[in-house]
């Protein structure tokens, strides 16, 4: 039974375009992620001394600003996902599965 | 190099940590001190809290679904701590605040490699699994493949990762409250089994949720409350105690820039990979994805998860540091009085000695209460994921093929809770002395190579077979086992030999890629009928994946 639903689901243009939007935000923040993530640990088993430099008089050097700056800002992209997704996405679900449920009936 | 290595290990193998990863020479075995009453009063008020939960807990679980996900009706905010709660270990506080105490810099790459797995679970998979899975994750990997097979293959993978976790969390407990408590090890490791198990069969999930969320609760305010208290005494001044650390330290000016721990590229990667996959495949976390009402509240959970722990982690920072000056000046530290010598109780104390110099002997004994709070409710979390492999995977689903009702399938369960309970205490008491570095790899890497590869593929990729599932599954595990052995924790620290054949501490950079290649070569050559099938299937998994359609209590329409 809900195998025709399924189908009609997806043959409806909103589930092409859900996917599509959910995706590309979720692989290009996952690529965002990624790539600051081995980029710092690439800078560490390759060219360690960057992440030595002091910033001005203060004792704060690069690579403890970045590791900071990696917590503050992964946290802030999880924070935009979930944004997106519980409003902008999860409407555009509902919408969806209102539909196609519907026009079964 | 070596000695910082040995000393780390050591100080992290005693607790039972990833970072144990880190190959070690033994595991240094710990003095018994006296009697800590304040601690043990205060982990008496803890246990009686969290028995009272049980009890209220017992009166509510009658389903199945209330056993597994305590009904679906913990929120967002509540999952999310509890998810901190299982993610963070005893010695997420005591290890890597000594290990910032001993390597600075290096400490915190550490952590960010903790941290940086959660962005990832909450971008591919937390919704996806919220709306394919029931209970355990073998739900999702057994959606459209061979239900038999690949259950039993998922339900053994998470059983793998549970039973190794297990182990260096009852080793670490028992060496734990040997020193904190003044009691025995036997009687610790005891004491920590029964009240497992009393939580897991009695409370079921709820009960696990709740002790995990009062765990959480106690271990950031215990570690803000330090942590505020002194670095009071540099006035809130990260430069003050900078230009402190430096002075002081032997690292000099290196503390705060990347050290020996990470020099090697590859094994760097690997370890990175190992933690940061790991977390994706650990069967207790993604379990908690399942006890909230709907994708919306197990998104929420990451986020709230993620910011307890990412502000956890910097916590740890200025408390290692902190202790750099107060714990490392003060003779009353060290054995025989000798700054710089041997700390009492090991690398593992410095959070306690820190506590008990800011605080007194009450905030070391409350800091000595939440660390055993921790590791129970690591454990529970663990007993609860492994009854649910063995109950709703392998007894329900495999062998009797569905036909069960859930009154059996929960006294199934409580059943295997008892025994996964009994066995945690006889291994744990039967590991006592013995190098446990390399099952906290195995069970990290095992989760990476062997339980994320499926689970990913199976989400994601519509020509995954039953074969390439299976030949992914094993060959992650075996290849994760097999890479381990070979290792320096076992090959040269377990058997004996000079040099390891496998020169790195983490499997997961070569385990992780095999997996995906042999689910990939496997897949593709199969041509069978029910290959065919399979594939075909996956259509409507995409789209209940998606949109939740005909997810358990995701759909209101």
């Amino acid at each position: 039974m809900s195998s025709e639903i399924y189908a009609r689901i997806q043959k409806n243009p909103k589930f092409k375009e859900l996917v599509a939007k959910r995706e590309r935000l979720a692989w290009t923040l996952t690529g965002i992620v990624l790539v600051l993530f081995f980029g710092l640990f690439m800078t560490v088993a390759f060219n360690p001394s960057v992440l030595a430099i002091r910033l001005g008089d203060s004792y704060v050097t690069t690579g403890l600003l970045i590791g900071l700056a990696q917590f503050v800002l992964f946290w802030l992209l999880t924070a935009v996902y979930v944004r997106r997704a519980n409003s902008e996405f999860d409407a555009l679900t509902e919408q969806l599965l209102h539909e196609s449920v519907k026009a079964k009936k | 190099m070596k000695k910082i290595l040995a000393k780390l290990s050591t100080g992290l193998v005693s607790l039972g940590m990833a970072g144990a990863a880190l190959a070690a020479p033994a595991v240094e075995i710990t003095q018994k001190q006296p009697l800590n009453v304040p601690a043990i009063i205060m982990f008496a008020i803890f246990v009686g809290m969290t028995l009272a939960i049980t009890y209220w807990a017992a009166s509510r679980t009658k389903t199945a679904s209330d056993f597994y996900t305590a009904g679906g009706g913990i929120t967002g905010f509540q999952n999310g701590l509890a998810m901190a709660g299982d993610y963070m270990s005893a010695a997420t506080l005591l290890g890597l605040t000594a290990m910032v105490y001993t390597n600075g810099y290096d400490a915190y790459l550490f952590m960010i490699a903790f941290f940086v797995g959660w962005p990832i679970i909450l971008f591919l998979m937390a919704e996806r699994l919220r709306n394919l899975g029931k209970f355990t994750f073998a739900d999702i990997t057994s959606y459209r493949l061979d239900q038999g097979k690949v259950r039993t293959m998922a339900a053994i993978g998470s059983l793998t990762v549970v039973c190794f976790y297990l182990i260096v969390q009852m080793v670490g407990a028992g060496q734990l409250i040997k020193l904190l408590f003044g009691l025995d090890y036997h009687v610790a490791v005891i004491v920590v089994g029964a009240l497992m198990v009393v939580y897991v069969t009695f409370g079921g999930m709820v009960a696990t949720t709740w002790v995990q969320i009062i765990k959480a609760c106690l271990l950031l305010f215990g570690g803000t409350v330090i942590t505020v208290l002194a670095f009071s005494q540099f006035g809130f001044s990260f430069n003050t105690l900078a230009a402190k650390t430096i002075e002081l330290h032997k690292l000099k000016d290196m503390l705060f820039a990347p050290g020996k721990l990470l020099q090697d590229p590859i094994n760097a990667i690997s370890l990175a990979m190992g933690l940061m996959f790991g977390l994706a495949g650990l069967p207790h976390i993604l379990m908690r994805f399942f006890t909230v009402n709907n994708a919306k509240e197990a998104r929420k959970s990451v986020l709230y998860a993620a910011g307890f722990v990412g502000f956890f982690f910097n916590v740890i920072l200025l408390m290692g540091l902190c202790a750099i000056v107060i714990v490392g000046t003060n003779p009353e530290f060290f054995e025989g009085g000798t700054i710089g010598g041997k700390i009492i109780g090991g690398g593992n104390m410095v959070a306690m000695h820190l506590a008990k110099a800011v605080g007194g002997n009450l905030l070391l004994g409350f800091l000595a209460a939440v660390a055993f709070a921790t590791i129970l409710a690591v454990v529970s979390g663990l007993a609860l994921a492994g009854a649910s492999a063995i109950s709703h995977d392998l007894y329900a689903r495999v062998i009797k093929k569905g036909n069960v009702s859930e009154a059996q399938e929960i006294k199934v369960s409580k059943m295997a809770s008892f025994g996964i309970g009994l066995i945690a205490v006889v291994l744990g008491i039967a590991f006592e002395k013995q190098n446990v570095a390399f099952m906290a790899a195995l069970a990290f890497g095992i989760a990476a190579a062997g339980n994320f590869p499926v689970l990913f593929l199976s989400m994601y990729w519509k020509d995954l077979t039953t074969r390439g599932a299976l030949a992914a599954g094993y060959g992650g595990l075996i290849a994760a086992v097999v890479l381990v052995v070979l290792s320096k924790s076992v090959w040269v620290t377990v058997f004996g030999y000079a040099t390891p054949i496998f020169p790195y501490d983490q499997p997961a950079l070569f385990a992780m890629p095999l997996a995906f290649l042999l689910g990939y070569v496997f897949s593709i050559t199969d041509k069978s009928e029910r290959a065919g099938k399979e594939r075909a299937a996956f259509a409507d998994q995409w789209v209940r994946a998606q949109t939740g359609f005909g997810a358990d209590g995701a759909v209101s329409h």
